[in-house]
């Protein structure tokens, strides 16, 4: 602890970096990554306050306002512009040819949005009872004044809500996949590059073989083996199973190729030389070297978790109601396309959430690689 | 040259082996089968269901299944029966094989010729204005879902540019008409083939050429960064002749490496692409295979889609061995 903090001198009398600083220095200076990161931890944020962010619970439903548009947000009224902004109530209108409900806008009274608003109970951090919202308009569940920003779906739910509460699974299911993935991935890749041998080989054929097939058609496959009647929770589970148990290949392919060469270095020699145990050798010596490579793969590996767990939802084969994901909630937009394209544009905008946390995690991803990279010459 | 394609050959066969064994066994996983749905239904007879279930062989274990299926693709090419089809499974996928190729061979062709020379043009002029855009465009195609680029595309389609009919490879009057008449080449059957093909095309190839372009960049990068390059450029050497004499020559093994690699991520792509656009190709048989529990079907489909691996990663291999003579296969 002490030999990172306190910086040893070198000749000229310029404080030397540890290899850490220097990773943290270059990877300051990747602008996007920066931004990236920042971006990963404002969507994280936004998963774990959900419930106190959004304007709804993610199941409230207004069943008169099923497709609602996004309600326009007004900054002024007949006397120039308004402290506090307001909503008009929505007004609805059937065409009797088409059968299409219209929507207006009903002007005769002023909702005003606020701050810290009454709404839909909910329990904080699954430890508080409350019903504050961070911002809401408070009119009763059944009035026409509701506030969906990004518009409703089949059920009047407020699509802003729903996709605040997709943030859950989406964000959660990359890193805890990953995990999953180091672990297997270090466990076998540990052992092959470190014992070599029939071990290395039985092993380096099983991922040849698993990575032999497509992604997406075997993870369809894989899904399409969970039971029916698990729960969400459980099927949140098998997926970040299905996802590691191919996902570890390619950890164990670069853990082990670091461990090999690593394995023949003078310092682990010298331990050996010593008479230290293996598993000593592995945990003290090997591992913490590869540390650096370990992390930079595993988030390289976040964003294709996040576009497997939305292709599998979206294709109806991943998460379950009432669980929801940016994947699931555009599955419900595949189910009457085209009117849906026609009609309802609005219920498009959960796959922007997903290109931008995985922009965010590549560009994360990528400022991490080039700064530990030795031979980066930035 | 023959001995070393040979022996290579024979290597392949535990690998298919295995590879068979997997599929069977993770499309087997799925609970239930085919006839699992009628079990409840009141109009179908149960005896006649445990007659159809020995027909089929679905009250054996999956492994024994497995050898009498294997044994009979071996011995007679028969990849078994589709349940939901009625049909040999060989017969559903042989119908939709040229759909995939109609898709995957012009995805093929334009991602490679967009990602070489953007590549190639990116590393060599890194951090430029273009390389930039370039990088930029890559990430945010990286970064889209297929499915959502495909969504956006129909969105456009409908939205903004009012096309009516959107999906399908064919328009109805053209999907039995034959390619070629008594007027020779049915071009007005090519043009409505053009038309559906470019959505679907420009979803898979923008996945499939931005992870090239990448791959391609990278590969400059580092050989534009070798002694040898130095050498060639202190030799005074014009700057055109460094790169497609020096640089390039050398960036074609990695990416001739890649080239079995390249076939996974069409698939993929063209499964998704399949799915919203209503194209009636292999990767669609498989997706729908796989809800109506037709396993046969699903994991002959499966073997191939890995099979397109591991024949890419051989071609591949052999392509290295003609190209590189520095690559010894004795």
């Amino acid at each position: 602890m002490s030999k990172s903090t306190t910086s040893q001198r070198t000749d000229q009398g310029r404080p030397s970096l540890t290899q850490r600083q220097i990773i943290w220095r270059r990877f300051k200076r990747h602008r996007l990554g920066v931004i990236g990161t920042v971006i990963v931890l404002l969507l994280s944020l936004i998963a774990v306050f959900a419930d106190f962010l959004s304007p709804y619970t993610y199941d409230s439903e207004h069943r008169t306002l099923a497709y609602a548009p996004p309600t326009p947000i007004h900054f002024f009224d007949e006397n120039g512009a308004s402290f506090r902004p307001f909503i008009y109530a929505y007004k609805q209108t059937r065409d009797l040819i088409s059968n299409r409900v219209s929507f207006s806008e009903d002007t005769s009274t002023k909702y005003y949005l606020s701050f810290f608003a009454k709404g839909d109970p909910y329990r904080l951090l699954g430890l508080f009872d409350t019903d504050i919202h961070f911002f809401g308009v408070q009119t009763p569940k059944d009035s026409k004044a509701q506030l969906f920003l990004f518009g409703s779906d089949t059920f009047g739910r407020d699509l802003l809500s729903r996709i605040l509460f997709g943030a859950r699974v989406s964000m959660a299911i990359g890193p805890v996949s990953i995990v999953f993935s180091l672990f297997l991935g270090a466990l076998f890749g540990g052992l092959s590059g470190f014992y070599g041998g029939w071990i290395d080989m039985i092993i380096q054929r099983i991922i040849e073989i698993l990575q032999s097939f497509p992604a997406l058609p075997l993870f369809l496959a894989l899904s399409a083996t969970l039971p029916s009647h698990w729960s969400s929770t459980a099927v949140f589970f098998g997926i970040v199973l299905i996802f590691s148990l191919i996902g570890w290949t390619g950890l164990a392919r670069v853990l082990r190729g670091q461990i090999l060469s690593l394995r023949e270095s003078e310092y682990v020699l010298a331990a050996k030389a010593m008479g230290t145990k293996n598993l000593r050798i592995i945990f003290k010596h090997l591992l913490p070297n590869t540390l650096t490579t370990v992390i930079v793969t595993a988030t390289l590996g976040i964003p294709g978790a996040i576009m497997g767990e939305s292709a599998l939802s979206f294709l109806g084969l991943g998460i379950r109601d009432p669980m929801t994901s940016w994947g699931l909630l555009l599955f419900d937009f595949l189910s009457s396309m085209m009117t849906n394209l026609r009609f309802h544009p609005w219920l498009m905008i959960p796959g922007l959430f997903i290109i931008v946390a995985v922009l965010a995690y590549n560009f994360m991803g990528d400022a991490l690689r080039d700064a530990a990279d030795p031979f980066s010459n930035n | 040259m023959f001995g070393f394609t040979i022996r290579r050959l024979i290597n392949l066969i535990p690998t298919v082996f295995f590879i068979s064994i997997l599929s069977y066994f993770v499309i087997d996983l799925a609970p239930g089968n085919f006839l699992t749905k009628y079990e409840f239904d009141p109009t179908v007879d149960k005896e006649m269901l445990e007659i159809q279930a020995k027909e089929f062989g679905l009250d054996k274990p999956w492994y024994e299944r497995y050898f009498i299926w294997a044994g009979n693709v071996v011995t007679q090419a028969d990849f078994g029966f589709s349940f939901a089809w009625k049909q040999p499974v060989l017969n559903i996928f042989l119908e939709r094989l040229p759909n995939t190729l109609l898709i995957t061979l012009p995805v093929f062709i334009l991602s490679w010729l967009l990602a070489i020379p953007i590549g190639i043009f990116s590393a060599t002029h890194q951090y430029s204005a273009a390389d930039n855009v370039f990088t930029f465009i890559t990430f945010l195609s990286l970064s889209i879902p297929n499915f959502f680029f495909g969504l956006i595309l129909m969105f456009i389609m409908v939205d903004w540019l009012n096309v009516s009919s959107v999906g399908g490879l064919f328009s109805q009057q053209f999907i039995g008409a034959p390619w070629f008449n008594q007027g020779g080449f049915n071009l007005a059957k090519f043009n409505d083939y053009l038309l559906h093909l470019w959505p679907p095309l420009v979803v898979i190839s923008t996945a499939t050429a931005a992870a090239l372009m990448r791959f391609m960049r990278g590969t400059m990068l580092d050989i534009m960064n070798a002694q040898y390059i130095k050498t060639a450029r202190a030799k005074g050497l014009i700057e055109r002749r460094v790169i497609y004499k020096h640089a390039f020559r050398n960036a074609i093994n990695p990416i001739i490496s890649i080239f079995g690699q390249s076939l996974p991520t069409i698939v993929t792509a063209g499964l998704i692409t399949s799915i919203i656009f209503n194209l009636p190709t292999v990767e669609r048989l498989f997706f729908d295979a796989l809800l109506n529990l037709d396993e046969y079907l699903a994991m002959t489909i499966l073997l191939f889609f890995a099979m397109l691996l591991v024949l890419g990663n051989f071609i591949a291999d052999l392509a290295l061995a003609i190209v590189d003579p520095r690559i010894r296969y004795e």
